[in-house]
């Protein structure tokens, strides 16, 4: 219905600056919500990538809300390695630190053997020398880069010194970001001697999952053995910083909808009278409704199409930003924009649901009296 | 109320009785039993000073407006209910003001064509009106120009011409020309009453302008919220 369209874009035309002021309310929240949503998920991206390299499980202490606090034995690691089901286990220990000008480093404790390193490139040094010196450390590409350092040079990481034996670099901003110590080191280190963190376990045959997870609690009470995907699901650290950067982004949409929800107001006060002509010239309260809701339409779908384009370029500029890369590996996935496009839509609805239901209720003779 | 000479025999299209209607919750009563009948084809010049309660009574005669207590009966039907107003405006009554009351911004076109979008007339029947009246009133070269370029009687004519689009029985004016200079004013009404009789409409016009009810057929003067027939 071109005409009706018309009038639903003459009223933002007619205020285009207060039109702009909204659609930039929306873009902003829709920006955000992309930002910081894909960079979560990216994130939690890199960490699944971390546990699942080569395994079908993933083997933690029960009951700890974050990895970094469980606890499992070398005596423990050895029993599941002595399971009929198990291909080969992967114990690691995960440790931050943090040295001058870098307030967080991420230490992965693995055997020589790890997977991760079997697979990275070594752009200094050799994997074969891997865990042969004592207080040698081996670096990602980027920790390296932030550090400043290269193979051979002394470093201070915490309160230790080590040298640098190698530079390795993987598949993940990360472990790329990261400090690599043989695992009896990093135990050492952090005064964790005869414990690992987490454990990723091969089976000899995809099929033995139920087995192996009931030979492993039945084996120590005080272990959990998840599947990668149900880990991934499941981990309370992934559902916590999926849930806050949702609210974030929600909140961020809020905000975006209540500017329209004002825009809308203004605007219906404004045309008080010319809302009361239309009902004399026979528009229904449904009519009057679709106006106001179709002006709020256009103002969410414009400012979620800049909001879009605002997003993806902060995430490219994110990427660029040396201090940065790596961590920042967006995620950016078509139901998560769908979710966004939706989340902008309903909520600048619900801010055009006030002043449509205002203008609905004008009264033809009592506003044409209003001047 | 009808005049001694009325043909009884004409059916009534307007009727209106024993009107209240009063505003600032109740403090202020414009309406004091009022009562008014018109029958189709009359043109009736609801007369009276400023504030007498004329426009009131037009608003509640045209369904614009409810009555505190009496009875409307437009068309037969009964325009209390929101549904039934709705209905009347879309089909059967059109409105003129005082102030024109177009939307500035767009054209007169676009203006003539809201109460077909009201309504949801096809566009091919649309446009073949808004051709008919706009040569009517002789404004048929300002199609594309917005409100804003009009002067004062062209606006006026453009609020006739959004009045008649969806060919309404029953026509309500309210001081139609009470904003517009001397000549001006003679010629819309002139072209208001000549439209009306070309298209066998009834009108109710609210006035204080004596020097224009010589051309109606029916005067009812309203007086404190009363009607006298004249």
């Amino acid at each position: 219905m071109p005409a009706f369209l018309s009038l639903i874009l003459l009223n933002l035309r007619r205020h285009k600056i207060r039109a702009a002021i909204s659609v930039t309310g929306v873009a902003f929240g829709v920006a955000a919500m992309l930002m910081i949503v894909s960079i979560v998920l990216g994130a939690i991206s890199m960490f699944e990538g971390i546990l699942a390299e080569e395994s079908h499980f993933v083997v933690f202490e029960k009951n700890v809300s974050d990895l970094f606090f469980s606890s499992v034995s070398m005596e423990q690691i050895e029993t599941i390695r002595g399971l009929v089901q198990v291909d080969r286990v992967d114990p690691m220990l995960v440790g931050i630190v943090s040295s001058a000008d870098h307030p967080i480093i991420t230490c992965f404790g693995v055997e020589a053997d790890n997977p991760r390193l079997q697979k990275a490139q070594w752009l200094q040094g050799d994997r074969s020398e891997y865990g042969r010196e004592p207080d040698v450390v081996y670096l990602g590409e980027r920790s390296a880069q932030f550090l400043k350092t290269k193979r051979g040079e002394r470093i201070s990481i915490g309160k230790a010194e080590f040298t640098v034996g190698g530079v390795i670099r993987t598949q993940n901003g990360f472990e790329d970001g990261g400090v690599f110590m043989p695992l009896s080191l990093a135990q050492r280190y952090f005064h964790r001697e005869g414990l690992v963190s987490v454990a990723s376990v091969k089976l000899k045959n995809a099929q033995m999952s139920e087995a192996f997870k009931h030979s492993v609690e039945t084996a120590s009470g005080a272990l959990v053995a998840l599947k990668n995907e149900d880990f991934n699901r499941s981990y309370s650290q992934f559902r916590i910083l999926n849930f806050t950067s949702w609210a974030v982004g929600v909140c961020s949409l809020l905000l975006g909808g209540m500017g329209v929800a004002n825009t809308m107001l203004m605007s219906i006060f404004s045309r008080i009278r010319e809302m009361a002509i239309l009902r004399v010239c026979g528009f229904s309260r449904g009519q009057i409704v679709g106006l106001v809701f179709g002006e709020a339409g256009i103002l969410a779908a414009i400012g979620s199409v800049v909001g879009l384009g605002m997003g993806f370029a902060g995430l490219a500029v994110m990427n660029r930003v040396p201090q940065l890369q790596g961590y920042v590996h967006a995620q950016v996935r078509p139901d998560v924009i769908l979710a966004i496009l939706l989340t902008a839509c309903v909520t600048a609805l619900l801010g055009a649901l006030y002043p449509a239901h205002f203008a609905s209720r004008i009264q033809p003779a009592e506003a044409l009296r209003f001047e | 109320m009808e005049s001694p000479d009325q043909d009884n025999t004409t059916p009534v299209v307007l009727e209106g009785r024993d009107l209240w209607k009063s505003f600032d919750q109740g403090r202020i009563e414009v309406l004091r039993g009022a009562s008014v009948k018109v029958r189709r084809g009359e043109i009736v010049a609801l007369w009276g000073a400023s504030g007498s309660g004329k426009s009131t009574l037009l608003h509640l005669l045209s369904g614009l407006d409810v009555a505190d207590k009496g009875t409307v009966s437009v068309l037969g039907q009964n325009p209390q209910f929101e549904e039934a107003r709705l209905a009347l405006r879309r089909r059967h009554v059109g409105f003129v003001f005082q102030l024109h009351n177009l939307i500035p911004d767009l054209t007169l076109e676009e203006n003539l064509q809201i109460p077909c979008i009201a309504s949801g007339t096809a566009g091919s029947q649309i446009r073949s009106r808004i051709l008919q009246l706009s040569d009517a009133v002789g404004l048929s070269h300002r199609l594309r120009h917005r409100i804003q370029d009009l002067s004062g009687g062209e606006r006026q004519r453009t609020a006739i011409c959004r009045a008649l689009m969806h060919e309404p029985q029953i026509l309500f004016a309210d001081e139609p020309t009470g904003s517009l200079d001397e000549k001006t004013a003679e010629t819309v009404f002139e072209l208001l009453f000549k439209l009306a009789k070309n298209e066998g409409m009834t009108v109710v016009i609210a006035t204080h302008e004596r020097r224009f009810m010589e051309a109606c057929s029916r005067v009812v003067r309203v007086t404190n919220g009363q009607t006298l027939s004249s």
